[in-house]
């Protein structure tokens, strides 16, 4: 964790996260998005024990509000043990972006314009990762527009690989688009629902092209409307 | 002479918040009865059942504390319903990217609108808001994004989620401002009279049509629903109305046929409202409340008996 990120973004490690801004987040998530989460398999019975073992959420990307929703849609043991990652160039613009990324969600920032070379953009993610925290990505890079994800992109399959043993959770963010479809930006109040997969491993030597389609494949079958 | 003109209105409602939690207390104890009886193989039923009284504590509690605090703190009570049945109905409605102008008003502008004129007395511009100035002003913003298709039912949709969950909530807590010159002071009194009704109604519907129904009323709407149940829950519920009547302005008799309009009210708004969620695809409108589902399944017989109730008491007794 001594190495130094991008020249441009934060190391998270120098900034001490704030219980009274996370706090203030939850109430402000559940009064706008209700952020109910569901688990697939057992769609009465709520998430199983996720254990503490580090583990990679992967989800659709829609919405600016979908960070905090999957965040918020965590039980308490797993949110604290979780950091998003998250684009730079979003969360880290205004002050108050950077107080609720860094200090109320602990987010790993990283930059996405380029400035950091393609291979060391995943680092701060890697390192944390490395250190014993799950992560949040979003393995599309960028929002769509629709139900339907977009290709992911290779950074999934690298941290897939430096990490072989950490599972990966697939989960459908439901209606976070609508609250806040790209462009808007005052979200509507809706209830959200996150709805989680069963984990799954990157298979020894199976390609990167094919891990992703599977990866994404695992999210895309989490979407209830089909 | 009534007994109201005696007895200050505040101390008549905590002599019926007692007797509420009288009631409560007595179900709860059977509740528990029943919970014991059947031990471990107890019955969905029966967890349904304690979850629902339950429920009704809190309901009752958060009431109770509302009207401890005066008018202004349950018309902020309603507000805070209405947003949540709002969030519930829109979340079940399927909306595209080019309505989010028109929901951001709907949220936003609309419901707080409602309930401040309602707070600052303004009957005029109350009762035509959201009828006509919502119903103009909404469609107007979703043409900005230039998306036709299915317009007419979006527009729709998002009108009937404002009319139901604000406009005809919004009646319930606006018998606060009337005023009757024959009852000073008693308006809060009125609203638990509605409230107790509504619900009580609900409630006995319900044990009625678990003890003795066979007849389903309306199968494909609302399949809990008989008409034993419906009978015996209307019939007592409106004895209950009219028992009420020394808390009210009005007479014995006029107590209970203002019940019964209530009732039945009450009645049409649980299957109208279970035929749109149907309609929108879902059982249930949420998960908020334990045992009885989202705040509009709570709140879906108030919707349509507020509105009634407000003008028969608006035109008769102001």
């Amino acid at each position: 964790m001594t190495e130094q990120a991008g020249a441009e973004s934060v190391d998270p490690s120098t900034v001490r996260a704030s219980t009274m801004t996370a706090a203030a987040l939850m109430v402000a998530v559940k009064v706008l998005f209700a952020a109910l989460p569901k688990f697939a398999a057992r769609e009465d019975r709520g998430l199983p024990d996720f254990g503490n073992a580090p583990r990679i959420f992967i989800a659709n990307h829609t919405s600016h509000v979908d960070t905090l929703t999957l965040w918020a849609c965590l039980p308490a043991y797993l949110r604290a043990q979780t950091r998003p990652v998250a684009a730079l160039d979003y969360w880290g613009a205004t002050h108050l972006r950077r107080h609720i990324s860094l200090r109320g969600l602990r987010a790993v920032l990283i930059d996405r314009s380029g400035g950091t070379p393609k291979t060391r953009v995943l680092k701060p993610a890697q390192d944390a990762l490395r250190a014993g925290s799950s992560l949040i990505l979003f393995p599309e890079g960028t929002r769509g527009s629709s139900d339907i994800p977009g290709p992911f992109k290779a950074g999934l399959y690298h941290l897939a690989q430096q990490a072989p043993n950490v599972s990966i959770v697939p989960v459908y963010l439901d209606n976070t688009r609508r609250s806040l479809p790209k462009g808007s930006w005052l979200p509507v109040p809706l209830i959200c629902t996150a709805r989680f997969g069963k984990p799954f491993l990157l298979e020894p030597g199976e390609a990167k092209d094919d891990f992703l389609a599977r990866a994404r494949s695992t999210v895309m079958a989490l979407n209830s409307r089909g | 002479m009534h007994l109201s003109l005696r007895m200050p209105p505040a101390v008549i409602m905590v002599w019926l918040f007692a007797g509420l939690v009288l009631l409560l207390t007595f179900a709860s104890g059977i509740g528990y009865a029943l919970n014991r009886r059947y031990g471990t193989q107890r019955s969905a039923v029966v967890d349904n059942l304690n979850a629902r009284i339950r429920a009704w504590w809190w309901m009752v509690g958060i009431l109770g504390l509302a009207f401890a605090f005066g008018q202004y703190v349950t018309l902020a009570l309603f507000a805070v319903a209405s947003f949540f049945a709002l969030r519930e109905f829109i979340s079940l409605t399927p909306t595209k990217a080019g309505d989010h102008a028109a929901l951001v008003a709907t949220f936003y502008v609309m419901l707080p609108l409602q309930y401040l004129l309602i707070g600052s007395h303004w009957y005029g511009l109350f009762v035509i808001l959201i009828p006509v100035y919502g119903f103009l002003l909404l469609p107007m913003l979703s043409t900005i994004a230039g998306d036709t298709q299915s317009f007419l039912e979006r527009a729709s949709k998002i009108q009937w989620a404002l009319m139901i969950t604000v406009y005809c909530v919004s009646y319930a807590p606006a018998l606060l401002m009337l005023k009757i010159p024959s009852a000073p002071g008693g308006n809060a009194l009125l609203l638990f009279f509605l409230i107790f009704v509504v619900q009580v109604s609900d409630v006995l519907q319900y044990v009625f049509g678990k003890m003795f129904g066979k007849i389903k009323i309306a199968p494909t709407l609302s399949p809990s629903k008989t008409v034993e149940g419906f009978i015996g829950g209307a019939l007592s519920a409106t004895a209950l109305g009219a028992s009420l009547w020394w808390a009210t302005p009005f007479r014995p008799w006029q107590a209970g046929l203002i019940a019964a309009i209530i009732v039945v009210m009450g009645f049409f708004g649980g299957l109208v409202l279970s035929a749109v969620k149907r309609s929108l695809g879902a059982k249930d409108w949420g998960s908020m409340i334990e045992g009885h589902g989202g705040a509009l399944d709570r709140l879906d017989s108030v919707v349509f008996s507020a509105p009634v109730f407000f003008h028969i008491v608006r035109f008769f007794w102001t």
